[in-house]
């Protein structure tokens, strides 16, 4: 008998049948696992191939309308791709301006107080913790690291505060490896809590340079767009001291990029005014946020500015915070 | 600018001392500000309605101002000195026959005549975190804050108060509970009151029964609550903590009847519709954001660059006949075109720093 009337010749995309009629063949139904693993790759090579045809195919009508042909498209990564975020900061802004101008930062921004850092970490530290501390104290100008003794950070503070730290830096540490940061802002400033990952201590870099000076570095802020961000960026940068030593031709950089952010200390040599040489000291780590809270350290009464929340913020992989 | 204010459904109060103003059919923003120079003394504590009729916005900043803005004319039109920063931050405004009440984080409740300077003060404690008016008794004020129980007074006899709340009993390892009331409310048709607490408790307390404990308690979440309001069915409150955790719960057996998701910050101001099921939220990450009640979903939300403290709803709605849930812009536009001027008072309150912003809810308006 003829073939029922919808009948069409199946593609042999074997892969997914979908819901289509009469029922296709599937991949997933093949019970043994050498053949349906020959079956997949030879899906996969089909596909590879159709593929390869369709781009030859391309290039050769490019080639072929010469200089008329259109321009490339831009391929999309999760960058381009990004859903606009309504709190990117315009810079022209004014109430922005007003309210970055009047925080708990515009004392060091308008040049009144000196950063002051006080480097700690959780109680009895282990040796990769330790060496990564004394390394942030060399990368951080002024800044002074204590051992921790079993104190309470409410009870550090105030001492702190009295003795003139502007910042506090407390470095969490598990299982012998340090993972999480969090940075007080002394006098009533903000407290960030950071995921800390990826630690590369000085002798685990490859071709780096000798040891960083005292000179103080510049500092590079990348891609800190929102406000929030803006908010971060200048945490980080009320870290460092105003003046750069230019002499010293160091430089700190903190590159956010999908919410994460990228800490690296390179020291730079212009060959000639177009080519730069760089040479990585320091230690290089990942910092992810994870709440921002008003006010110092009071993580069971303080209000939160921005908690990050995995399942309301994390289910889109195009939006981003920072 | 008047145009401007006539529109607005939602006012709010950031930490800059800006007024804006939300327009939620025609999705805009407005800044109402006093003057060009903003300092951050004059970052807004608490908001009040003026009037029975929605038409006056009392805002109390930091620096112990009270300025009274008109919403018809869009302007500014009073500024009053009602203490200063060393009394602390304004934790209450309330306005009784035309004299204005206000409370102070260190205690002092003053009763404000107008045109004469002779002023009534009560001592209600120190450590004052919320003072508010009984929206159908209006001499009836309560305060509560940090160690300093639920009080209820009556302004006409102010020498002591009407009811003390106490504490509970010592808990399971016989240790007294603290006590921290940051927000207050009272419950409409009943002499029952709600407060919430920053050890993430809710009590409901009843002064007309010879019951001094609460009537009702319930715990929700692990962070201190800092704002609630009761929305227009009655029976069920919705709280906010610091984490901007916002839950709905049930007054009935103190049951959890649904969270709202989407606050990334600490809830400072909540105000609920007076007649609709819709809930606007604001807080410290600089998000307006309008819910609905019913299926707590997310109608609108406003960005605004600087922080925000408290809210005030108010709304030409008197009631919706026909609820297009879908359609919320066709339900606010039905609102505005009905004359019936239903306002409903939310008070924006400003609180930027450690007092929980409250976002006014609409209350029902008595008719007159």
């Amino acid at each position: 008998m003829s073939p029922g009337p919808n009948f069409d010749i199946p593609q042999e995309e074997s892969e997914s049948a979908g819901s289509s009629f009469p029922p296709t063949f599937s991949l997933s139904t093949i019970k043994n696992k050498q053949r349906r693993h020959l079956m997949f790759m030879k899906l996969k090579q089909e596909k590879r191939k159709q593929k390869l045809e369709l781009r030859k195919k391309r290039k050769k009508e490019r080639d072929a309308l010469g200089d008329k042909a259109p321009p490339k498209d831009v391929p999309k990564t999760i960058e381009n791709q990004r859903v606009y975020d309504e709190t990117t900061v315009d810079p022209e802004d004014e109430e922005v301006a007003f309210d970055e101008g009047t925080d708990e930062f515009s004392a060091y921004f308008n040049k009144l107080t000196n950063p002051k850092v006080l480097i700690t970490t959780s109680d009895r530290p282990r040796g990769r913790t330790v060496r990564f501390c004394e390394q942030l104290a060399t990368v951080i100008p002024n800044a002074h690291v204590y051992y921790r003794r079993g104190l309470a950070l409410k009870r550090i503070i105030p001492q702190c505060v009295s003795r003139n730290f502007t910042y506090l830096m407390v470095i969490n540490e598990d299982r012998k490896v340090p993972n999480g940061m969090v940075l007080c802002h002394l006098p009533d400033g903000p407290t960030a809590h950071f995921k800390v990952s990826s630690v590369r201590l000085r002798k685990e870099m490859k071709r780096r340079g000798k040891d960083p000076t005292e000179h103080h570095p510049e500092v590079i802020l990348n891609n800190f767009s929102t406000r929030l961000g803006h908010s971060i960026g200048r945490m980080f940068a009320a870290l460092f001291p105003h003046d750069p030593h230019f002499v010293g031709r160091q430089v700190a950089t903190f590159h956010n990029q999908r919410d994460f952010i990228f800490f690296r200390f390179h020291r730079y040599i212009f060959k000639n005014e177009k080519r730069v040489g760089i040479q990585e000291l320091g230690p290089r780590f990942t910092l992810k946020l994870r709440s921002l809270q008003k006010g110092t350290f009071d993580s069971k009464f303080g209000e939160y500015e921005w908690v990050h929340k995995r399942h309301e913020m994390d289910s889109s992989r195009r939006k981003f915070h920072l | 600018m008047a145009v401007k204010s006539q529109l607005c459904s939602v006012w709010v109060g950031s930490e800059t001392g800006i007024l804006k103003g939300v327009s939620l059919s025609k999705k805009q923003a407005f800044n109402f500000c006093e003057m060009s120079c903003l300092t951050r003394d004059q970052e807004v504590c608490t908001m009040a309605w003026g009037d029975p009729h929605e038409t006056e916005v009392l805002i109390g900043c930091l620096n112990g101002r009270v300025k009274t803005f008109s919403t018809e004319k869009g302007i500014f039109t009073e500024s009053r000195e009602c203490g200063d920063l060393s009394q602390g931050r304004f934790t209450g405004l309330a306005v009784m026959d035309s004299s204005l009440i206000t409370c102070v984080e260190s205690g002092l409740l003053k009763v404000w005549n107008e045109g004469s300077s002779n002023t009534a003060e009560i001592n209600v404690g120190t450590g004052v975190c919320r003072m508010r008016q009984n929206p159908s008794q209006r001499h009836h004020v309560a305060t509560g804050g940090k160690e300093n129980p639920l009080k209820l007074w009556d302004l006409q006899r102010p020498d002591k108060s009407i009811f003390t709340a106490k504490n509970v009993a010592n808990d399971w390892l016989d240790l007294r509970v603290p006590v921290w009331v940051r927000d207050i409310a009272f419950i409409q048709d009943s002499n029952k009151i709600v407060t919430c607490t920053g050890h993430h408790q809710v009590r409901v307390y009843d002064p007309s029964s010879p019951q001094r404990r609460p009537v009702l308690e319930t715990q929700y979440g692990e962070y201190p609550l800092t704002t609630l309001s009761l929305p227009a069915d009655q029976a069920s409150v919705v709280v906010g903590n610091t984490h901007g955790q916002l839950a709905i719960l049930d007054l009935r057996k103190g049951l959890v009847r649904g969270c709202i998701k989407g606050l990334a910050g600490g809830v400072r101001g909540l105000q609920c519709h007076p007649s609709l099921p819709v809930l606007a939220s604001c807080g410290l990450d600089r998000f307006l954001r309008v819910h609905s009640l019913k299926d707590r979903t997310l109608q609108h939300k406003v960005h605004f660059p600087s922080m925000l403290c408290g809210s005030d709803t108010a709304g030409e709605v008197e009631e919706v006949k026909a609820e297009e849930e879908e359609d919320e812009d066709e339900v606010w536009d039905s609102m505005e075109m009905v004359k019936e001027h239903q306002g409903k008072r939310a008070t924006c309150e400003e609180p930027s720093e450690a007092s929980g912003n409250r976002v006014k809810r609409k209350r029902k308006v008595a008719k007159q």
